[in-house]
């Protein structure tokens, strides 16, 4: 059954389960409340004030604040949320892509004009191929 | 009586809506992409559904933490486009058909599916998307909208063959609404795409066109193709793909396919689009 599988077997992926959404649920709000011009600017006009009114861990604050997006998801935060983040920071999908893989933006780009990332050798940690 | 006449489906990225708001979809990163939904808009405009049932899914705009449906049905009479940080697109409001999805909501939790009804919801690219590829830039839409929102971000989301099984339940709900209603299905999202983490950027276009393929060859096996499948093939944003089962259920067993059309890439990921038709058996 499904729930028996290996979700942290892939690399370079987070499976955002359950648990995950648990410990990562401040920051996800955290990000739901950029949905909102007013919070926006509050966010934009002293990120760590704004931060510190939302109950999530000191690590997460951080991860937020140096716009560390894989350590987001470590911290439980869901790509979807973080994407409040960088929409505030008027930066797209693909800049943030391009920062999780930890390629130039204008590479990463190239790579997907090229077809893509092919998951041969990525779809196993255990046994890749 | 009503009926389900055909099922489409397709990718649903921002980017594409982006793209057309902002009059890029003549640019030559876009035309391609664009070029190959021309078909279906002809296609939509002799067929003149009266209803879609979209099947999409909420990318943490009208559904946060505080609550995740696995499957939510807007019963509504409207649903405004929803401002996802960069302002609402500029796309007409979309118009539900609440006495068609009160009965559907009524008939499917009676038929054993327990999902939730939605009166007021904000619908993102994931459901607007989908329109401006099928009718352009009107005016206003051309259907009324029926929005299935099913989770696919909180793992998990419901299997391939729930899906399967949720769109049988509403292909024999819309054939006990009496009204003569020619009723579309729409599935959207996928296909291949990972946006997070550092495997983000993957494509698998052999797994897309053997999906493709057996939505019509060989849908058993796609019904019951198990979560780490998708995970591992299409990436974990991939998963999406389920919710074109919810379509593909819809159809009943044999299908016909009108169209297809299949590029690399949108921003991150691999969009693909197809009509199906049922075909009908004794």
């Amino acid at each position: 059954m499904s729930h028996a599988d290996d979700l942290d077997d892939i690399p370079g992926t987070t499976i955002f389960t359950a648990q995950r959404a648990r410990a990562g649920y401040h920051l996800n709000q955290f990000c739901m409340s950029l949905m909102q011009a007013a919070n926006r600017e509050r966010f934009k006009a002293d990120e760590r004030a704004y931060l510190n009114e939302w109950p999530m861990a000191e690590a997460a604050r951080e991860a937020v604040l140096a716009r560390d997006f894989n350590a987001m998801i470590a911290e439980g935060g869901n790509i979807y949320f973080l994407a409040k983040i960088f929409a505030t920071d008027g930066l797209s999908f693909q800049w943030a892509a391009a920062r999780m893989t930890g390629a130039a933006q204008e590479d990463y780009a190239a790579m997907m004009l090229a077809g893509g990332r092919s998951p041969e050798g990525l779809r196993s940690i255990k046994e890749p191929w | 009586m009503a009926r389900i006449t055909a099922g489409v489906a397709s990718s649903h990225v921002p980017a594409i809506g982006a793209a057309l708001d902002n009059g890029k979809a003549g640019d030559p990163y876009w035309a391609p992409l664009f070029a190959g939904f021309d078909w279906v808009k002809a296609w939509e405009a002799a067929e003149k559904p009266d209803v879609v049932i979209l099947v999409f899914n909420d990318h943490a705009t009208s559904f946060s933490l505080q609550l995740v449906p696995t499957f939510a049905l807007g019963c509504a009479e409207s649903y405004a486009p929803a401002d996802e940080g960069w302002g609402p697109r500029p796309v007409p409001t979309v118009y539900g058909h609440p006495d068609l999805a009160t009965h559907l909501a009524q008939a499917l939790i009676l038929d054993e599916f327990d999902i939730a009804v939605v009166n007021e919801m904000a619908v993102d690219h994931g459901l607007t998307v989908p329109l401006s590829l099928m009718f352009g830039q009107p005016a206003a839409w051309p259907v009324k909208v029926i929005p299935l929102a099913v989770n696919v971000v909180l793992y998990p989301p419901p299997t391939g063959n729930r899906c399967w099984r949720l769109g049988e339940a509403i292909a024999r709900a819309v054939a006990s609404y009496p009204d003569d209603l020619n009723v579309q299905i729409w599935g959207t999202g996928g296909m291949s795409h990972q946006l997070q983490g550092p495997r983000a950027g993957l494509i698998n276009r052999a797994f897309d066109t053997a999906y493709l393929d057996d939505l019509t060859a060989d849908p058993e096996r796609l019904r019951t193709m198990r979560h780490i499948e998708y995970l591992r093939e299409a990436g974990s944003e991939g998963i999406e793909l389920v919710m074109w089962l919810v379509m593909r259920g819809a159809l009943g067993p044999r299908v016909r396919e009108l169209h297809r059309h299949y590029h690399v890439p949108a921003s991150n990921t691999a969009v693909g689009h197809i009509v199906l038709v049922p075909v009908e058996t004794l």
